[in-house]
């Protein structure tokens, strides 16, 4: 299994993080001195699990078994004539157990805490499928599991906060700061640093500190693994460009990595525009250049005033609402491997209708800023050509949301 | 010597211990900050760490946190501090002050021109939660290019390994993390915080002060018991938090009284 991501590694002329755990500038380990000896245990302990034919066979029985997973390509047939260009085929992410890529990762990370002996796993989330894929897997595997969660999310994504007290959870709403997606990782780490010993802290993106991105990417690059067999089998070629949304980055990661050593494959992700960038209130840190600075245990490219403080992001998908984007993505940005993008919420919004409309699938919010760049890059390609959009996550908890924008309470 | 060694070696000849209080600069208004500074010099301080308030103090419990927010809310930035220490030392030229914050306010300033504005506004000291010796040593020469001391911290979770790591990069003293956990928890035990630190005094030449959990006279008379220099934090901001009433008075008198305490300690 994670096999491909040991001999893509060897097979590589790209190969990061380095050994401190760096991507260029950005990435790193810029955390409180008592949290250093767990990062330290952690990544060890990964890379014996990464030697381990057991835990590798454990891992993709999961991924197969329980997650459902390969998850289909899907050519949107009817979505591309519409938009009149090129051919729109989706990584179908939303079909995985529990409804989005975020299973991927926290199967892998609650294996490692099993392996570590760690009885009580913590997680933050923003839109709730970090933290519904972090309560199903601790449920799965027998650990109790408490997630932060913004206040302000906890009131936009009731079905998700519901959906986890199910599963056995504890959802603590945090009120601090701008109470979305970064207080509840503040409020993380520090639940992290009182119970190190006992609790492991399951990151939800390729963000924070080494080895979070490294290990959160290697989970997710399935993704882009099955992705190219996929399109051999079925396409006989690879993409002209793969599409995908990134908050923290890690599905667009997931799909990417694989494919950062192939030519021709344009690699697109998607920040949240918000109100439009141009407005200043928008999730967009690499679409308008935004200086690198230090958050989260991660140097990265962060919304920041120029005082170093931390701005208040807007978005109407909670889980793209964070102020910084992943180590790797600022990197592959700046070494403009890939490229970024923005999409605006009545743009994500119009692209969340048209799925649900003419290929009958609810889409995620966050997913349909991704839907939302593809419906702006279609008509300006060639009906020969091919667009990959990583279909993230399905729009089930998102229902609410779009109910009351249309003035409907359900 | 160095405004701070100066300090610790004047106490070492009386046989007393460092008290370091701790106060988020801009709480409650930017306006009352020196004031309070010169407080707590009357009460007794001989080091005053002074935070710089930052929008996600990820290391800090609630009150801190609430001090920080109360403090951006006015406005409170890292160039505002250092211009209320320029302010300070206008009447102050002994009493060190050091820097407590996080790592983004001075990336953002940069290194070179933090230092060099340090400097001269008389800081002797900065502390980054977030900066560990991995990603510090860059910054560090800087820092001591301007003779501002690099203040590291030290955890009951920190090995042998990384204390020798910290001492090649510290400078000023070292700041021992009573306990895993935020600022404000409050469970304390002074025997582990006594065994951590004959360990770490293997490798560590600098004074080490202990901080995180030292609420009152008895704590802090245990902890300077075993210490060099005690740091008290939430406790002190908790009663900024109460009002600005009689503030000054209050903080010198606590202060006082925690003194008091600590010059027993060894008696
Ligand atoms: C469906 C879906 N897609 C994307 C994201 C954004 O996260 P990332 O950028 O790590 O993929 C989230 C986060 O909550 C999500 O739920």
């Amino acid at each position: 299994m994670l096999e491909y991501v040991k001999q893509m590694a060897e097979n590589m002329s790209y190969n990061f993080p380095d050994q401190s755990g760096h991507y260029g500038q950005f990435g790193g380990i810029y955390v409180a001195e008592t949290l250093i000896p767990a990062l330290d245990e952690l990544r060890l302990e990964y890379e014996k699990a990464m030697q381990d034919p057991d835990f590798l066979a454990e891992f993709h029985h999961e991924l197969k078994h329980y997650v459902g997973r390969p998850s289909p390509l899907y050519h949107a047939r009817r979505w591309s004539e519409l938009l009149g260009g090129a051919q729109i085929y989706l990584k179908r992410e939303d079909l995985n157990h529990t409804g989005a890529h975020k299973v991927n990762n926290t199967i892998g990370q609650a294996l490692l805490a099993r392996r570590m002996g760690k009885k009580r796993v913590i997680a933050e989330t923003g839109a709730g499928q970090h933290g519904v894929a972090s309560a199903t897997v601790a449920a799965r595997y027998g650990l109790e599991c408490v997630v932060y969660m913004g206040s302000e999310d906890v009131a936009r994504q009731a079905p998700n906060v519901f959906r986890m007290k199910l599963l056995g959870a504890t959802v603590v709403p945090v009120s601090s700061g701008s109470k979305t997606l970064k207080d509840a990782m503040n409020e993380a780490m520090r639940d992290w640093v009182t119970n190190v010993d006992s609790t492991y802290y399951i990151i939800g993106t390729c963000a924070g500190p080494h080895p979070y991105p490294q290990l959160v990417r290697d989970f997710q690059s399935v993704i882009g693994e099955e992705c190219k067999v996929q399109c051999a089998e079925q396409l006989g070629r690879q993409p002209d460009a793969v599409v995908a949304c990134v908050g923290g980055g890690s599905n667009a990661i997931g799909i990417f990595y694989p494919y950062i050593d192939v030519p021709g494959v344009r690699l697109i992700g998607v920040e949240a525009g918000g109100d439009g960038v141009e407005t200043g209130r928008h999730a967009a840190p690499l679409t308008t250049h935004a200086r690198p600075g230090v958050l989260h245990g991660q140097r990265v490219n962060l919304m920041q005033d120029e005082n170093g403080q931390i701005i208040d992001t807007h978005s109407i998908s909670a889980g793209l609402d964070y102020p910084g984007v992943g180590p790797e993505h600022c990197y592959l940005n700046e070494i403009k491997r890939a490229e970024y993008v923005a999409a605006n919420d009545d743009e994500a919004l119009a692209a969340f209708h048209d799925l649900c409309r003419y290929e009958g699938i609810i889409p995620a919010l966050e997913s349909s800023h991704a839907l939302a760049h593809a419906c702006k890059m279609a008509p300006t390609m060639s009906r020969d050509q091919i667009i990959v959009v990583n279909l993230s996550g399905r729009g089930d908890k998102d229902i609410p949301t779009i109910a009351r924008l249309d003035g409907i309470e359900l | 010597m160095s405004r701070i060694q100066n300090a610790f070696s004047r106490l070492k000849a009386e046989g007393r211990q460092a008290l370091i209080p701790y106060i988020t600069a801009g709480d409650p208004t930017p306006a009352a900050t020196v004031g309070l500074m010169h407080a707590l010099v009357q009460g007794g301080a001989d080091i005053i760490e002074l935070g710089v308030p930052f929008t996600d103090p990820s290391a800090d419990g609630p009150v801190i946190q609430r001090a920080a927010e109360r403090a951006l809310a006015h406005g409170t930035s890292l160039r505002k501090v250092i211009a209320m220490v320029a302010e300070f030392r206008q009447t102050n030229v002994e009493t060190p002050v050091v820097l407590m914050g996080y790592a983004n306010p001075v990336e953002a300033m940069g290194y070179e021109a933090f230092a060099a504005a340090a400097q001269a506004a008389g800081i002797d000291g900065l502390l980054t939660v977030d900066l560990p010796p991995e990603e510090a040593s860059e910054r560090v020469a800087v820092l001591k290019r301007f003779g501002i001391a690099p203040i590291f911290l030290l955890a009951p979770t920190t090995p042998a390994s990384r204390a020798q790591a910290v001492a090649k990069l510290a400078d000023g003293y070292v700041y021992y993390v009573s306990l895993k956990g935020v600022t404000g928890a409050a469970n304390l035990d002074v025997a582990n915080v006594a065994a951590k630190l004959t360990e770490l005094r293997q490798h560590i030449q600098l004074p080490i002060g202990v901080g995180f959990g030292i609420r009152d006279a008895e704590s802090a008379r245990a902890v300077a018991a075993v210490a060099d220099a005690v740091v008290i934090g939430s406790r002190i901001v908790q009663e900024v938090e109460n009002g600005e009433t009689g503030l000054a008075e209050r903080l010198t008198n606590f202060l006082s009284g925690v003194r008091a305490a600590m010059d027993t300690a060894r008696a």
